[in-house]
């Protein structure tokens, strides 16, 4: 199946066209079906996934607007095929957790086409396709949030949307600049990235470049100081918002990163290496400390999500395989654990309609299953070794040594102040005697709830013992992308900072 | 004695005359029809309309590019065939919305669809001519057939409207006459290719530069009223608020397009001269336009008054693509409207399926936002189509205005205008609120009232129209390709 990425991207499309026939009592059955055949495939695609090449697999190439070098461009490498994987297991996951019952089957449409955007735009090799499936992703977004969500829904949900919405568009005149010159170099039009690797740009407009991506990408991060919509995004979102939403649509911001960024602007990423790092430090400590100060749960945990991703960001600004992969991986750990957590403030949420943490306490008595289940996410997040939250953190952290062991030393504290916060949430929550009369008789995880958090424990544990089989695919197309900026960077000091391992050069092709 | 003046018809070329005569003709076959038998039916009446701009349609299609007619007063080159087509299109998308469920005072007279098939032929003339008195009588006969258009809705904000916009056209083609004089003291032409000629010349003349400045000064105030370009915008909003729903949406278009023909005629004929600073005129006019257009539209309690604004900030976006003077930007403004068309019929359509003989939940307003609160509880398939056409004006891709947008971005970033293009994406942000407003009232707020409120008015044909735009704005990606290398070959035919 070579069109296997096709599939995979119009499926859910067309299962949620479908879906408005399906009977309302049948919705959720239908979603989750259609959520696990998504997910199959996915996995399909990765079993056929050739490990050893480190170039674009699965590749759809059709001209649809060749006047503007458009093109229906689809490809996977290593680096976007675990995101894929992560996100359809997320949406399954998700839907199989999901307690809301009210318009049940707008949510399931809604949630399948948010599917294919999410699939489309990690596959896409195009940059107004990408640009599609990224801008698009933001209407079903606008809507879960907006509809199902809290008092002050609307206003997040416009909030969210404006906010990606503005960076986005600088982001496409950042696009069209880059089809321009390569229009005045080749004489054709083309907006297929793989193309737009082979410019080499002067640094000025690099670094102009850089910045327009900068601007999209930095906001759906987000980065620290755009990060402003995302607290209130969560704050109000319903669980299944706040799930996909943290573990896939913001990864669209660092995946973006990766696939555009880094290998069409090696000299400027370089520059950008220390106010980047300087942006995420500041990013990784305030978010942790504003957390700390959270007095509701799912606040805590948004604000976690945001020092998770200045990790992530450093990781990729440290211009070395440890560092890349590391944020890869972190990428995936991230998504998985902080999608756990959400799904389990949304338990206590759907027992006691209240997140704030002085309300509980002692939980670990009534709800035991449930408390281990918490527990372990909470370690994971906080990076305990033999879980998956772990092996992403300490290559990051390994990876940016290179670049700078004291803001590594800084970012290291993300470690700590994690703990502090993560275990004190815990503490306030679980243990302790139950204060609140309210608390003493809660059910424990139903069956419902179990079996959808412990496929997500088991994958916490499994890649943080053996994480060899997701890193090493990623591993290998980091390697390959780094030795091609390598050799595409025309600055001595980018050529110095990117760092090439030589051993795998000569496996794969370079794009 | 005088010599008798021997004229052959073949040195006519009548032929450049056939699409206007069709219409022309249709509208008096109309009249007859009328006088004969008075009884028969607006349904009737619609289709012939409709049939009449096929055959213009096809008239059109056929002529030959750059061609000349009627002592070379015609001008048939490849942006009088696109605008003509665009034009017709959109006027057989207009036509069926008379046939409403409930009955509206102007669609019982034949003389509206007379008037109509007369005021298409004033726009076909205005864009197929670069004679300045040419392009006046049919700027004239279209405004005066429009202005009774409007009128005829017969509620005193619709007479409010028509004599808003008459004064306001009669001032602007004022305006026009006195720039056309200046231009024919300066050159002893009226033709536009000659004044070219003679200018060029002239070029170099101590003291023509302010003559030059006058004649461009006076003919840009005359096609800013009608462009509606800021500062001159003020009637459009409330013009748009008193016309119909249908008529709204046509005039966002039509009457658009058509003066946009005579200012590529015009301004890019400056532009090519070196009065560089009819560029940047017409660029500050543009980011003013736009920018401006839209903070007004952010503050609007009626659904029919924002579009009204976002109309006005399409054309200030389109404006700039003028300014470019390139190919590529001549004919970012005809695939732009192309695209646009469609959505913002489509949207105006929506507003006239809604539309109560009374005002039922605002006593200012027709369409204010609460009316469509809920809307996805009481027509989910309604709500649906109404955020598609909103998301599309608001530049969402894969919808058909976002290929305009990137189209007259590309075009701007091509000319070396970057800082224009990121201008023109914020503004794009911006313009996202308001769309989105409507979004959120109709998916995420709960109805204020029951349930015949937003498809009172709704039809067969009204449902076709909306049907059909839809298709046309979510399908835009596989039409985009042959569209713009049609258009972009007409417009490069005709050496723009």
């Amino acid at each position: 199946m070579e069109n296997i990425l096709s599939i995979l991207v119009f499926f859910p499309a067309i299962a949620g066209l479908l879906g408005f026939v399906v009977d309302k009592e049948s919705a959720r059955a239908y979603g989750i079906t259609v959520a696990a055949i998504e997910f199959l495939l996915s996995v399909w695609l990765w079993f056929s996934f050739d490990t050893a090449n480190a170039g674009m697999q699965f590749v759809e190439l059709i001209p649809i607007i060749p006047d503007f070098g458009i093109s229906y461009y689809l490809g996977v490498d290593g680096i976007s095929l675990f995101i894929i994987l992560m996100a359809t297991l997320m949406t399954l996951i998700g839907m199989m957790s999901m307690s809301i019952t009210e318009n049940i089957k707008n949510m399931i449409i809604t949630l399948l086409f948010l599917e294919m955007t999410m699939v489309g735009v990690f596959v896409s090799l195009d940059a107004i396709i990408f640009y599609l499936f990224w801008e698009l992703s933001l209407v079903p977004m606008l809507y879960i949030i907006g509809a199902w969500g809290g008092p002050l829904r609307v206003y997040a949900a416009v909030k969210f949307f404006l906010y990606t919405f503005t960076g986005s568009l600088i982001m496409l005149v950042g696009m069209l600049f880059v089809a321009y010159v390569y229009h005045n170099l080749t004489g054709v039009w083309s907006f297929a990235i793989t193309d737009w690797y082979a410019l080499v740009l002067p640094v000025n407009y690099q670094l102009w470049l850089f910045a327009a991506f900068f601007v999209g990408f930095a906001i759906k991060v987000p980065m620290f100081p755009f990060h402003t919509w995302l607290p209130y995004a969560h704050g109000q979102a319903p669980t299944i918002g706040s799930v996909i939403l943290a573990a896939v649509l913001l990864k669209m911001g660092t995946y973006g990163f990766v696939r555009f960024s880094l290998p069409m602007f090696p000299d400027a990423s370089v520059m950008a290496i220390m106010p980047i790092a300087a942006l995420s430090i500041v990013m990784i400590i305030y978010t942790a400390m504003v957390a700390y100060a959270q007095k509701d749960m799912k606040q805590v945990i948004a604000y976690s999500s945001v020092s998770h991703m200045g990790i992530i960001m450093l990781g990729i600004f440290a211009m070395n395989a440890e560092g890349i992969s590391g944020s890869v991986f972190q990428m995936l750990s991230h998504g998985i654990v902080s999608g756990a957590l959400f799904m389990l403030v949304g338990v206590i949420y759907d027992r006691r309609h209240t997140k704030l943490m002085s309300e509980f306490g002692g939980l670990a008595s009534v709800m035991p299953k449930y408390a281990v289940i918490f527990g372990i996410m909470l370690m994971a997040s906080v990076g305990l070794p033999l879980t998956i939250g772990f092996v992403g953190e300490f290559l990051v952290l390994l990876g940016f040594y290179h670049v700078s062991p004291v803001l590594t030393a800084l970012a290291g504290t993300s470690i700590i102040i994690g703990a502090i916060y993560m275990l004190t949430l815990f503490k306030k929550s679980f243990f302790g005697p139950v204060t609140n009369e309210a608390n003493k008789t809660l059910k424990d995880l139903s069956s419902k709830e179990t079996w959808s958090l412990v496929p997500l424990v088991l994958i916490v544990v499994w890649l943080g013992v053996y994480p060899k089989p997701v890193l090493a695919p990623i591993d290998n197309s980091v390697k390959a992308m780094l030795a091609f900026m390598d050799a595409k960077a025309i600055t001595q000091e980018a050529k110095d900072m990117i760092k090439v391992s030589k051993t795998t050069l000569n496996r794969g092709e370079v794009k | 004695m005088l010599q008798p003046i021997n004229v052959s018809l073949e040195s006519l070329n009548l032929i450049t005359l056939a699409p206007m005569l069709i219409a022309v003709a249709g509208g008096l076959i109309i009249l007859i029809l009328d006088l004969i038998n008075g009884k028969l039916h607006k349904s009737l009446y619609v289709m012939l309309t409709i049939l009449v701009l096929v055959v213009d349609f096809g008239a059109t299609l056929g002529l030959n590019v750059n061609e000349r007619g009627f002592f070379d007063v015609m001008l048939i080159d490849g942006v009088s065939i696109v605008s003509q087509l665009l034009i017709i299109v959109a006027s057989i998308i207009f036509t069926p919305l008379a046939l409403t469920s409930k009955r509206f005072h102007e669609y019982s007279y034949p003389e509206f669809f007379a008037l109509f098939l007369f005021m298409v032929a004033g726009f076909q003339f205005m864009v197929a001519s670069d004679n300045l008195i040419l392009i006046f009588v049919g700027l004239e006969t279209a405004s005066l057939a429009l202005y009774t258009l409007i009128a005829l809705h017969n509620r005193s904000n619709s007479y409010e409207a028509a004599v808003k916009y008459f004064t306001m056209g009669a001032l602007a083609a004022g305006f026009f006459a006195m720039g056309s004089a200046v231009i024919y003291g300066l050159t002893g032409s009226i033709e536009l290719y000659r004044v070219a000629d003679v200018l060029a010349a002239r070029m170099n003349e101590t003291g023509l530069m302010i003559a030059v400045f006058g004649s461009a000064v006076l003919l840009l105030v005359a096609f800013a009223f009608k462009l509606s370009l800021f500062p001159f915008h003020t009637w459009a909003p409330d013009v748009y608020e008193g016309a119909s729903a249908p008529l709204a949406g046509y005039m966002s278009v039509v009457p658009k397009v058509a003066a946009f023909v005579v200012s590529i005629r015009i301004f890019g004929m400056y532009i090519d001269l070196g009065v560089e600073w009819v560029r940047i005129v017409i660029i500050v006019l543009a980011v003013l336009t736009m920018t401006l257009a839209n903070v007004m539209a952010l503050v609007q309690e009626d659904v029919k008054r924002m579009l009204a604004y976002s109309s006005i900030s399409h054309a200030g976006f389109i404006i700039a693509a003028l300014a470019l003077d390139t190919t590529e930007g001549t004919t970012a403004i005809f695939f732009y409207y192309a695209l646009f068309m469609f959505t913002n019929l489509g949207a105006f359509t929506m507003l006239w399926i809604s539309r109560h003989k009374v005002r039922r939940f605002d006593a200012r307003y027709d369409h204010p936002y609460e009316k469509f609160a809920g809307m996805i509880s009481i027509r989910p398939v309604g709500a649906v189509i109404m955020a598609i056409f909103m998301l599309s004006l608001a530049g969402v891709p894969p919808f058909s205005v976002f290929w305009g947008k990137i189209y007259v971005m590309q075009a701007a970033v091509n000319s070396g205008y970057v800082w224009l293009a990121v201008v023109m994406g914020l503004n794009s942000a911006i313009a996202a609120y308001y769309y989105l407003k409507l979004v959120v009232y109709m998916f995420l707020k709960e109805p204020v009232k029951d349930v015949d409120t937003v498809q009172y008015n709704s039809s067969k044909p009204l449902m076709a129209v909306v049907g059909f735009a839809t298709l046309a704005t979510v399908a835009a990606i596989f039409y985009v390709q042959p569209l713009v290398s049609y258009i972009y070959y007409m417009i490069s035919a005709s050496g723009y």
